[in-house]
């Protein structure tokens, strides 16, 4: 029973980074229907910047504000430049952008600052806590802490702020809303810049547990996007969800499987999602639009 | 098949150059031009996948691996030579591209996306997990190919020549296709399932064939790419190569098949190209270029050059290739989730 | 150089082809041997500089160093060292047409230290045919030293894994006869061969490991094969994982209160992988831990503050690699590995052969590696192709690794393996 229970204590700390990196591709979804495959590396690079910052000593909360604040400044920055002149192409166009911008930045890290895995500073307590013969880490409970919370203020700024909702009409509604003076173009690039500081976030708060080099997110975004399909792309609830679900999942299929095991479950996991998502094609929390003729 | 001065002219072009191009360049070019062949086919699957019938697969490098590690474990575990493996490959990638291609009818867009995404992620797991009938995680070395006897040239042109005869097939076999009843079917079922469907069109029967002769087509990719490097690891069907695919088709003009000869060229040589440029950070050179090219050809270089043609040679207007240059509906078409 | 065309005069169309080949093929005025010249040797090579393992691109990086340090201070017997090293992304199709490129077109006189069991698994047939050497293979997989009949071109360097899981079994059955070994392990040939040593080196006892936990490069964390060792009552801990899972490893199993003896494989060793699972786990993470050596370790100011050889290495770094991390343990293979191959090249002479070459490197004894732990003797017989087999147990003690003083030659069980 305290297998069972550490397994998915553990699943659930996994899924917790899973989720927070989903959200960041469900607000990208949201803005402008694609997925952006650069979302991870644009994280692990601003978590990067933000290890820098504490290596000249300054304290990790407010590299972390610092760092957070330059995601979204350069998120807005390379909507501008490089996404911006693509809008009207095909959208596997801007996917190939994403590409692009995916190779570039995993290759800058390495540039920059070297393959040596680092370890992160931890806001978080460090010492192991202990419930009932379960062990897990204040930085496990942090991260899951923090995602609820960078949900809660996406869900109270799209449906409560002005500027929330003209994002989210000029993302549905694009020719609409410019007839109604929301400058379109600008909301996307709001989106990005957004989506980079929830994807920063993301990052540092999972760098403490993965440990920081230039390829960490690449395994997390992979399954991110498995987390935000499954909860319905555009929700960012069902990302959540999904990701704390494919966490268990996954420890659950891996330890308790025998014929699955870890090498499998992987495979396994998609597998099940894949099924889950024709029975219900939208997603776990996702609304079945009707299709335009 | 009846083809206009336009038309046939490039291909006929294209016929001779390749002919001719080993004999005026360095035999590890002639090497590399094997892989382009092999990319070509399969980026050929992704222009009647994705560019004709809007069904996006960002898992062909999955299909790849099957037909190449078919084509390899004949050759490898049942000693049979490898032309043999190359047809079987195509068949077992066409029947399990079927079997995907009935899922994928409940799938749409990004969902379908995933679902072939997923393909990609889980089949080196496969791989390495049956390994008494792959080798594992250390993969099959395969006997290199060697020239009949009648050949004048050595093997590495032999496999050259054969490589692109058989591309030259696929092209062949699948304009034949396209061309009919069957690629209307198609492209209608991109651009307006629903009329498509009130006119008679049977969804069903149309997509899912596009996606088992996509997937026989990477199946033939997968075997030579197999074939070339005489060996086969979960490494070599990494699910960065059916990125990589998708990259060529894009970059290289997703609605025409040349754009899947031009792409496959991009494939190959960008790379290596990329690494003169700066041979510390290789990949940031990849991403900018990638970049840059779709900022200047947003509809891939097939496109952009369909473009010029007709800026400055209005005079000579010439027929659409394969396909006419639309704002391309497909990619819009495939993001709509499908309600059939 | 293998003949172009394979018949000669076989009708018009090989005539056209040797007439258009002619003008790139012009041979040299003379040529004692591919890729030598008066004042040149040139080896070609490939690393991954893009992709999952570009982490190793740095070993590359360390290896040019090396040579142009070298060629600064006069060559190898007058001759410049040109090093060809190109970027495979760790991609087996990618580095096969590299190599193709290397020997048909740039004529490089000897592969030298492609990276990865798949790669160089790959191309081996390839150069074995063609006669190219094929020199100091940066993989620990046992087929290099064990295969050397099959492929007379090629030849490893460092110790191959098998040994390394032998020496962590010794240790176990000698100081823990009662142990309940679990074990993490990467699902790769990496992983398979540390196992096969283990249970090799275990024998009749193998039913002291009493779990087995594997994990893949994909996974982002191996908190649950953690919770499942522990939950087995493993009591000893065997990590045979990459430098990112293996601090994981470390830091998850004192997170879960989990305090097995803990064995950690040698390619994860480093100080700076140390250090950051002590920060992130407390000190207790890591205290005790046993590991393998057979390098220096430039992280380690204390221990190799005033050794001769981290000199040389800091020199070469700060002159030719300036903005480099020289803790950064992949440079200083490079280095090693790249003074090894500069030795045999020397030892082969003036008349500098391919045949000559591997004659050496199979036959030679080098004493004097600077980079290599203290009395490591790197030493090759024409029946015996695994140049290094010693290495040294060392337990973390407090900041740092307290070697166990004894050199452990696994010779033995390297033979064992054949």
């Amino acid at each position: 029973m305290h297998d069972l229970a550490q397994q998915i204590v553990s699943g659930l700390a996994t899924g917790s980074i899973f989720a927070s990196m989903a959200l960041a591709l469900v607000l990208i979804y949201r803005a402008m229907g694609i997925i952006n495959f650069a979302q991870g590396e644009l994280a692990m690079f601003t978590t990067y910047i933000a290890w820098q910052l504490t290596q000249t000593g300054m304290p990790i909360l407010l590299a972390f504000v610092l760092a957070v604040l330059i995601a979204f400044v350069g998120g807005v920055a390379l909507e501008r430049i490089v996404v911006r002149p693509v809008e009207r192409a095909p959208q596997l166009t801007v996917v190939i952008v994403t590409l692009g911008l995916f190779t570039v930045f995993n290759g800058l890290a390495g540039w920059f600052w070297g393959y040596v895995v680092k370890s992160f500073p931890t806001p978080f307590p460090t010492a192991p806590l202990n419930i009932a013969g379960v062990a897990f880490s204040a930085q496990d409970v942090g991260v899951i802490v923090v995602s609820l919370i960078t949900l809660g203020l996406i869900s109270l700024f799209f449906q409560k702020t002005k500027i929330g909702l003209a994002m989210r009409a000029a993302a549905l509604y694009p020719e609409q809303s410019r007839v109604l003076g929301i400058h379109v173009g600008w909301m996307l690039a709001l989106g990005w810049g957004l989506a980079s500081a929830v994807g920063a976030i993301s990052g540092i708060m999972v760098a403490p547990a993965l440990f920081l080099d230039p390829n960490m997110m690449q395994s997390v975004i992979v399954y991110a996007f498995a987390a935000a399909v499954l909860g319905g792309i555009e929700s960012p609830i069902g990302a959540v969800v999904g990701g704390l679900v494919l966490g268990v999942a996954l420890n659950l299929l891996g330890t308790y499987v025998e014929a699955i095991g870890n090498e499998l479950r992987l495979a396994a996991a998609l597998a099940i999602i894949v099924v889950v998502l024709m029975v219900k094609p939208s997603g776990l929390f996702g609304r079945t639009t009707v299709q335009r003729v | 098949m009846r083809l206009n001065t336009a038309q046939w002219v490039p291909i006929a072009i294209a016929a001779v150059v390749i002919a001719v191009l080993p004999a005026v360049v360095p035999s590890f070019i002639v090497f590399d031009l094997i892989f382009v062949a092999a990319y070509a086919i399969a980026v050929l699957g992704l222009v009647v996948l994705t560019g004709m019938n809007g069904q996006i697969s960002l898992g062909h490098g999955a299909f790849m691996a099957l037909g190449g590690y078919v084509a390899a474990v004949l050759a490898h575990n049942a000693g049979w030579p490898y032309w043999i493996g190359v047809p079987l490959a195509a068949v077992a990638c066409g029947a399990f591209g079927l079997f995907i291609g009935l899922i994928a009818l409940r799938l749409a867009g990004v969902y379908l996306a995933l679902a072939t995404f997923s393909l990609a992620v889980a089949t080196p797991s496969f791989l390495k997990h049956y390994k008494s009938i792959t080798g594992g995680f250390g993969g099959m070395s395969l006997e290199a190919v060697k020239a009949p006897a009648w050949f004048p040239l050595d093997a590495q042109h032999w496999l050259y020549y054969v490589a692109w005869a058989v591309a030259g097939i696929c092209f062949l076999l699948s304009a034949l296709l396209v061309r009919g009843t069957f690629g209307r079917a198609l492209r209608a079922l991109r651009d307006n399932p629903v009329a498509a469907v009130s006119f008679g069109i049977n969804p069903y029967y149309y997509k899912t064939l596009a996606f088992g002769w996509s997937a026989a087509l990477a199946g033939v990719a997968g075997a030579f790419l197999a074939i070339a490097t005489a060996f086969v690891s979960p490494d070599t069907f990494s699910f960065a190569l059916s990125i990589t695919l998708l990259i060529g088709a894009v970059l290289g003009g997703i609605l025409t098949f040349w754009g899947a000869l031009i792409g496959a060229l991009v494939i190959e040589f960008l790379p290596l190209l990329a690494q003169q440029v700066n041979a510390a950070a290789p990949s940031v050179v990849y991403g900018v270029t990638l970049i840059l090219m779709m900022l200047f050809v947003p509809d891939g270089i097939v496109g952009g050059l369909q473009r010029a043609v007709r800026r400055f040679a209005p005079a000579h207007r010439t027929k659409p290739e394969l396909e006419p240059f639309s704002p391309s509906a497909a990619m819009k078409a495939a993001d709509q989730p499908s309600r059939e | 150089m293998k003949p172009f065309v394979r018949k000669a005069g076989t009708g018009m169309f090989a005539a056209v082809f040797a007439l258009a080949m002619t003008g790139s093929t012009i041979a040299p005025a003379f040529a004692a041997e591919t890729g030598v010249t008066d004042t040149e040797i040139l080896l070609g090579g490939t690393h991954p500089y893009s992709g999952p393992a570009s982490a190793y691109g740095n070993i590359g990086k360390g290896i040019a160093a090396y040579f142009s340090y070298v060629n600064d201070a006069g060559g190898v017997h007058g001759r410049k060292i040109k090093y060809i090293d190109k970027d495979d992304g760790y991609s087996p199709p990618q580095a096969v047409q590299i190599v193709h490129q290397l020997v048909e077109q740039d004529k490089v006189f000897a592969i030298f230290d492609t990276l990865g069991t798949a790669v160089n698994t790959a191309i081996r047939p390839y150069v074995n045919q063609q006669g190219v050497p094929h020199m100091f293979v940066a993989t620990g997989a046992t087929t290099w030293g064990k295969d050397a009949s099959k492929f007379p071109w090629t030849i490893g360097w460092q110790p191959d894994y098998q040994s390394e899981g032998i020496l962590y079994a010794q240790d176990v059955l000698r100081e823990h006869p009662k142990a309940k070994i679990g074990v993490l392990y990467q699902n790769d040939d990496y992983g398979e061969d540390m196992n096969a040593g283990l249970k090799k080196g275990l024998g009749k006892h193998q039913d002291l490991i009493c779990k087995m936990a594997s994990y893949e490069t994909s996974d982002p964390s191996v908190g649950s094969q953690i919770a499942s060792l522990k939950a087995a009552g493993c009591d000893t801990f065997m990590i045979f994982a990459t430098p990112k899972f293996a601090i994981q490893a470390m830091v998850l199993a004192a997170q879960q209160s989990w305090h097995p003896v803990t064995y950690l494989n040698n390619v994860a060793n480093a100080i700076p992988y140390m250090r950051a699972a002590m920060k992130a786990g407390g000190p207790g993470a890591v205290q005790g831990i046993i590991t393998t050596y057979y390098l220096k370790d430039p992280a380690n100011k204390a221990r190799y503050g005033g050794d001769a050889g981290m000199k040389l290495y800091n020199d070469i770094m700060t002159k030719y690699l300036p903005s480099a991390d020289k803790e950064d343990g992949n440079f200083l293979y490079g280095v090693a590995i790249a003074y090894t191959m500069v030795d045999v090249l020397k030892r082969a002479g003036k008349d500098l052969t391919r045949k000559r070459v591997m004659e050496v490197a199979s036959n030679f004894t080098e004493k004097d590696n600077p980079l290599v732990y203290p009395g490591v003797i790197i030493r090759t017989a024409p029946n015996f192709r695994f140049p290094i087999t010693q290495m040294i147990t060392a337990k973390w003690l407090g900041t740092d690794w307290s070697p166990s003083g004894i050199l452990v030659d696994t010779r033995s069980s390297a033979t064992a393996s054949k």
